[in-house]
C-alpha cells in the first residue's frame, strides 16, 4: 500500500483528502488505483494515451518518476507518490 | 584516505568594462560537507558574478543575442518575466549598454531584488505572488503579444540561456576539475543552468557524470491554479539530459543554506541550500569522485526575509515569498 500526496487543486475530486492510499507495484498501477477509486482524477492525471498529461509531475518519495522509468517505476511499500503540477521557480511558503 | 594538498587556481584578470567581467568565478571545495573522504563536494561560486548570480551569464548572453538579430535599439524597451537575478542582471548590462529595461516579477519578491532594479534603472512591474514564477511569464508574454516595441529575450525558451552554460560555465568546471566530474547538481528553474551544462558534460565524459536537477517543493496553497494544466514547463527543458531530478522542500532548503553559512563560510541564497543538500546525499551515494554544486546568489538580497536569523519553523511559514 502507497500513500499519494494530493496537490490543492485535485483535493475536492477525493473528497477533500490530502492524502489516499492505493495498492501496485508499479506508479502507473498506484495511479491507476487512485483513478479508479475517484473517477474525477482520470482526466487531470492522464491523457487519452494512457501518458501522465504534460503539467503533471510525480514523484515517488520525492524524485520525479519521469526522470527513473516513468510509470512502470517501480513501487515499494510504504512508498509515497507527490502529485504536483509542473512549475518553474517561485516557491510559494504558505498561502495569502 | 586523505586528500592532497590544495593548489590554489587564482581567478581574477583585468576587463574592459564591467560586462566582461562576467563568468571565470572560482570552484571552492567544501570539506566540511562531504560525508565521506573520498568524494569532494565542490561549490561553482557564480555569487562571485558582478551583480551576484549566476544570471549575469545568461543575461550577457540574451542581451548579446538580440545585438546579433538586430532585435533591439533605441526604440524598443526590453520585457522580461524574472523573480529577480535575471531582472537584475539584465538592467546591469541594459544600463552599461544603454537600453530600455522593464521586468515583470511577482509582488512577494525581497524588497532588496526591488532596490536593486531601481538603482539600476529598470522598470518593474508585479505580477500575483501567489503565482510564482509562473504569473510573471503569463503576464510578460501578454504584454509582449500586445506592444510591439516591446523585445522579451523570454529566458525560459531562448537557447542563448542554455548556451552560456554550455560555453561557459561547463568548460570552466571541466578545466578546473580537469574533466573528473561524477555528478554535477544544480538548481531547476528555467532549465538553462541543467541543460548547458548537462549537454556539454554529457558530450565530453558520456554516462560517466550524472546530472541532477534539484527543485523547489511547491508550498501550498498557491492561490491561482486553477488546475494541474495550469503548471508552466520551460520550453528550454529536455529531461532526458537529467539523471536525476529531486524535489526539496522549503525547511530543507533553509536549513542547508545556514549549513553553507556555517561550515563553510558560504553566504548563499536559499536556492543554493535547496541545491546544496542534494548535493551532500548525491555525494553519500557514491565512493569517490567529485561532485560540483552551482552556489546561484548570494545572500545578500534575502537578508531582510530574517532566513538566517529567524527559528526555522517561523521562516517556514512566511507568507508566500520567492526564494528561486
Amino acid at each position: 500500500m502507497a500513500t499519494i500526496r494530493i496537490p490543492p487543486v485535485l483535493r475536492p475530486s477525493v473528497g477533500g483528502e490530502r492524502e489516499v492510499q492505493a495498492d501496485g507495484g508499479t506508479v502507473g498501477e498506484v495511479l491507476e488505483g487512485l483513478a479508479t477509486a475517484h473517477p474525477d482524477t482520470r482526466g487531470q492525471l492522464f491523457g487519452a494515451d494512457g501518458e501522465l498529461n504534460r503539467y503533471v509531475n510525480v514523484y515517488l518519495n520525492d524524485e520525479d518518476v519521469r526522470v527513473l522509468d516513468g510509470l512502470t517505476t517501480g513501487v515499494g511499500e510504504g512508498d509515497v507518490l507527490v502529485i504536483l503540477p509542473a512549475m518553474a521557480g517561485g516557491a510559494s511558503p504558505g498561502g495569502r | 584516505m586523505g586528500l592532497p594538498p590544495l593548489k590554489n587556481r587564482p581567478c581574477g584578470g583585468r576587463y574592459s568594462d564591467i560586462v566582461q567581467a562576467i563568468g571565470n568565478t572560482p570552484l571552492i571545495e567544501m570539506r566540511r560537507l562531504s560525508p565521506k573522504p573520498g568524494v569532494r563536494i565542490w561549490a561553482k561560486m557564480e555569487s562571485f558574478n558582478p551583480t551576484g548570480s549566476v544570471k549575469d551569464r545568461v543575461a550577457r548572453a540574451l542581451i548579446e543575442d538580440a545585438e546579433e538579430k538586430g532585435a533591439i535599439g533605441p526604440d524598443t524597451t526590453i520585457l522580461e518575466p524574472t523573480s529577480g537575478n535575471t531582472g537584475i542582471s539584465l538592467a546591469m548590462i541594459a544600463k552599461r549598454k544603454g537600453y530600455r529595461l522593464k521586468v515583470v516579477m511577482p509582488d512577494n519578491v525581497t524588497p532588496e531584488r526591488t532596490q536593486l532594479l531601481k538603482m539600476y534603472g529598470a522598470e518593474i512591474v508585479y505580477s500575483p505572488g501567489s503565482q510564482g514564477s509562473n504569473g510573471a511569464v503569463a503576464m510578460a508574454l501578454e504584454m509582449a503579444g500586445s506592444d510591439p516595441s516591446y523585445y522579451m529575450p523570454y529566458q525560459y525558451g531562448n537557447p542563448a540561456n542554455p548556451r552560456a552554460h554550455y560555453e561557459g560555465t561547463a568548460p570552466e568546471i571541466l578545466e578546473e576539475l580537469d574533466g573528473q566530474i561524477a555528478a554535477f547538481v544544480a538548481g531547476l528553474g528555467t532549465g538553462g543552468t541543467l541543460m548547458g551544462n548537462g549537454r556539454r558534460f554529457k558530450e565530453e565524459l558520456g554516462d560517466a557524470v550524472k546530472i541532477v536537477a534539484a527543485e523547489p517543493m511547491q508550498g501550498e496553497p498557491v492561490q491561482g491554479l486553477r488546475s494541474l494544466d495550469d503548471g508552466f514547463i520551460p520550453p528550454i527543458i529536455d529531461l532526458s539530459v537529467l539523471d536525476r531530478k529531486i524535489f526539496v522542500t522549503n525547511r530543507d532548503a533553509i536549513i542547508w543554506t545556514r549549513r553553507l553559512l556555517d561550515d563553510e563560510g558560504i553566504f548563499a541564497g536559499v536556492s543554493s541550500g535547496a541545491i546544496a543538500s542534494i548535493a551532500v546525499r548525491i555525494a553519500g551515494e557514491m565512493d569517490e569522485g567529485n561532485v560540483v554544486f552551482i552556489v546561484c546568489d548570494d545572500g545578500w538580497k534575502y537578508l531582510s526575509s530574517g532566513i538566517y536569523t529567524l527559528p526555522v519553523d517561523e521562516v517556514e511559514n512566511l507568507e508566500s515569498t520567492v526564494w528561486w
